[in-house]
């Protein structure tokens, strides 16, 4: 799952008012636990999740995990 | 799944029973198979078939008697397929026998007395499970049972060429043998074990007790005579295929007896047997045998493809046939039930694909009502949907949504139960359905001011959910603790008859609160006089198909009831391929249109196909499910009760599940007004939003489960927290926030007094941090 630095540019915080950039998020779901690269925020750790990565990859391997 | 249980469960899927004439035949040829090779012209194929269980396949093959065709099912349309000359034509065609494949050499000795046909072919099959075999025959030639058929019929080449088998396979044959005196103990000092042929003259040699037939006398289910280690087979009058399986009960009674196995257990279906197999021969066009152009000669290759097609590859599959669920996954339910208890009790739910599988079946009962013996998939799936929630890997994905919708329906929003307005006591009590009320409120409203108007002693209204979506997940706690609300309801309003409109609430109250009289709306508006025939005179004489929704499978009454008041307003009726008894599910039940909308999205497209005619269905579900998918279909209840004088019932489209939940808020605060309670409910924060959203994103939303109510509270957060990222060139909003299992995130920008929305979406997965 990569992501342009465009992307991540056109994106802020607002309520810290700073510009996202790349950090590893923890994601876990049905016993299952991932690592992934994405733009968040550095002080408050809210993180960016488009429509394609949630509704596309992340979808699909909370399906596989489903049925595990 | 308990083993038991899938024990009993399994043995009523007959699917892998095998065919008529396979069952018939003495040496259990699988004869369907054969004629699929054959009929693929796939000779070399189909005598691997043959060779598989017919020892000599190039004798048997041409002097056989085929029992079998006695039983083929073809004989009961048509002719039965000429078997016999069809063997005849692949073994003519494939000449020299194909060599035999031997276990490995097994360190015990067996003595098979005599040569002719039994003894023979205890000697081939010994000798192919690994045996060490010597062949006694008195005689200068083996196989005298042969060699009574004419050249013609068998020639003598042949039976040279396949005799010669046994040789290449290692049997010791001992021609011109002198047993003159010789007794079984003398054998059996030499060898383990001992078959005797007794057609073969050689018997008469042996210094044997006879019985009173003058026969050496042998247990009809093992083939052993007094002596252990000794077993004899073949009777005077036998076919050549009955002492062929005679010697072949023989060689199993000795592989069973020199393995110290149970001489008994497990040989009811040696020989001929009946099958249990099932096939229904309804719309397969009766077919007369194909007659050879050159009668004396038989078959030619190309006639003999053409005969074997004939044959109808017997099999079961009934339930698989009107079934989307078990076709779509291209099993049979044997094959489920051993996949769903391995899923469960070897890989503890690790299958990688049983869980959506368990989840995919409707439960609407129409396998258990064309199974022969009445096996029901959905009380599989239901098991397996409680091992599931047992073992703690039931995916939240498949059922929260509808549970939180029937949470909805149970719980402030929703739920009420009164009695008439002005009155203190329930003669009747109505109970329209969550469903109904979600798709029909002004419509339920009517019929409710009706049934008050016009049933004496007061009709109370009940307004929550039967439960079914709770029993269809599994979750039979909830179920129970449902069912009991209901009870204490109805106990409280001094246990009135209920009135449904509709049929998965009848058959929950029928099935599970069964001291409850209840009775479906249509049923009491006929029987009170109180169709109005005029209320719809804009669409009488319309042609209309009936879809029966499955949960009135069992209720023919209600069936035949719909029908009568359809006919009494003037429609003209069209029966759907699958109705009455056989009605089909549109995909709601077992809440698959959640847990698989895509196996969902399959069923309601086809069945929306089925008829040109517009639709007119008597379960909320069925009719929105059809009207989603783009089918003109409207609900019994709009034709009764018209809300728009003069529209068209059956032009109304699609409505979301936030709509479904705003109806049903509809009818319990009218029916508040009503009652004169008008409780103004206090809005929520969130409630008061103004959210402008386009229709076609509405429904994307609606397809990704997101209400409406669910953008509403992640919008208020973003404003109350300032929490929210901005998009640097659009100034757009993009908030997020997690509801129960699900993180939401919304596109947004302030609009007027609100806010308009440009996306949504979500997943289930969580963040647990960042680093």
């Amino acid at each position: 799952m990569k992501f342009s630095e465009e992307e991540v540019q056109n994106w802020k915080c607002e309520a810290c008012g700073e510009d996202l950039v790349m950090r590893e998020v923890v994601f876990s779901y049905m016993r299952g636990t991932f690592h992934v690269d994405l733009p968040a925020c550095p002080k408050c750790d809210q993180v960016l999740i488009t429509e394609e990565l949630a509704m596309g990859k992340m979808a699909e391997v909370e399906k596989i995990l489903e049925d595990k | 799944m308990e083993k038991e249980q899938r024990i009993a469960w399994e043995a009523q899927c007959i699917q892998e029973e095998p065919p008529a004439c396979t069952a018939t035949c003495p040496l259990h040829v699988d004869v369907r198979q054969f004629m699929g090779e054959m009929a693929k012209g796939n000779l070399a194929e189909a005598y691997r078939v043959l060779h598989r269980n017919m020892p000599f396949p190039g004798i048997f093959g041409r002097i056989c008697d085929h029992p079998c065709e006695t039983k083929c099912r073809r004989g009961e349309i048509g002719e039965a397929v000429a078997i016999g000359s069809l063997e005849r034509v692949c073994v003519e065609w494939h000449g020299s026998p194909d060599s035999v494949k031997l276990l490995p050499r097994k360190s015990k000795n067996v003595a098979v007395i005599g040569g002719d046909i039994a003894g023979l072919v205890a000697a081939y099959d010994l000798r192919k499970k690994g045996f060490g075999v010597t062949l006694f025959e008195t005689g200068k030639q083996l196989g005298a049972g042969f060699r009574k058929f004419s050249e013609k019929l068998l020639p003598a080449a042949v039976i040279a060429a396949e005799l010669a088998i046994l040789k290449d396979m290692r049997v010791e044959i001992k021609l011109g043998a002198v047993l003159e005196g010789s007794t079984t103990e003398d054998l059996l000092e030499e060898f383990d074990a001992v078959f005797i042929d007794r057609i073969s003259s050689t018997c008469s040699r042996l210094n044997i007790e006879t019985g009173a037939t003058g026969q050496i006398a042998a247990d009809p289910t093992t083939a052993g005579t007094g002596r252990p280690g000794v077993f004899a087979g073949g009777s005077n009058g036998d076919s050549p295929i009955l002492l062929a399986a005679a010697g072949r009960k023989g060689a199993l009674s000795i592989e069973r007896f020199l393995q110290a196995a149970h001489m008994t257990i497990g040989r009811e279906d040696e020989g001929p047997y009946e099958t249990r197999l099932y096939t229904n021969l309804k719309g397969i066009d009766p077919l007369d045998r194909l007659v050879p152009a050159a009668a004396e000669i038989g078959f030619s290759p190309e006639e003999a493809q053409k005969e074997a097609a004939r044959c109808i590859q017997c099999e079961c599959m009934e339930c698989v046939k009107v079934c989307q669920y078990l076709a779509h996954y291209k099993k049979y339910p044997k094959q489920y039930i051993r996949q769903f208890f391995n899923n469960e009790k070897v890989l503890h739910g690790a299958a990688h694909s049983s869980n959506k599988i368990i989840n995919s079946c409707t439960n609407c009962g129409l396998c258990a009502t064309v199974c022969p013996n009445g096996l029901s998939m959905g009380a599989v799936c239901l098991e397996g949907r409680h091992s599931m929630l047992r073992g703690n890997y039931m995916p939240p994905s498949a059922h929260e949504f509808p549970l939180q919708d029937m949470a909805f329906s149970t719980g402030e929003e929703f739920a009420l139960c009164r009695h008439q307005p002005g009155t203190q006591q329930s003669a009747y009590l109505y109970f329209p359905s969550c469903q109904l009320s979600a798709t029909a409120p002004a419509e339920v409203l009517e019929s409710y001011r009706v049934l008050c108007e016009n049933l004496p002693g007061g009709v109370g209204i009940l307004l929550g959910c039967c439960g079914a979506p709770a029993f269809w997940s599994g979750r039979d706690p909830l179920f129970r603790e449902n069912l009991d609300t209901i009870r204490e309801q109805w106990h409280s309003m001094g246990q009135p008859a209920v009135i449904t409109a509709c049929c998965t609430c009848q058959s929950v109250f029928r099935d599970h609160l069964p001291e409850i009289t209840v009775k479906p709306l249509w049923e009491i508006l006929e029987t009170a006089s109180l169709i109005r025939t005029a209320a719809r005179q804009e669409v009488v004489g319309q042609a209309i198909a009936v879809v029966d929704p499955c949960s009135s499978r069992n209720d023919p009454e209600t069936q035949s009831g719909v029908r009568r008041i359809l006919a009494s307003l003037g429609f003209s009726l069209e029966e759907l391929p699958l109705s009455g008894a056989l009605a089909e599910c549109c995909g709601f039940g077992g809440l698959v249109f959640n847990a698989n909308p895509r196996l969902d999205d399959t069923i309601v497209t086809r069945r929306a196909g089925e008829s040109d005619l517009d639709y007119l269905a008597y379960c909320a579900m069925c009719r929105d499910k059809f009207v989603n998918a783009g089918k003109r279909t409207a609900h019994i209840i709009e034709l009764l009760f018209p809300s728009v004088a003069g529209n068209d019932p059956w032009s109304r489209s699609w409505i979301s599940w936030s709509d479904r939940r705003r109806s049903r808020q509809r009818v319990k605060n009218e029916l508040l007004v009503r009652l004169g309670e008008g409780v103004e409910r206090a809005m929520k924060p969130h409630e008061k939003i103004t959210l402008y959203i386009e229709p076609e994103q509405l429904r994307t939303f609606d397809n990704r489960r997101i209400l409406e109510s669910d953008l509403r509270r992640v919008v208020l957060d973003a404003e109350e927290t300032g929490k929210r990222l901005r998009h640097n060139q659009s100034g757009l909003y993009r908030a997020t926030l997690k509801l129960g299992n699900t993180t939401f995130w919304v596109d947004y920008a302030p609009e007027n007094e609100g806010y308009r929305i440009f996306n949504a979406y979500c997943h289930r997965m969580n963040i647990t941090g960042v680093k």
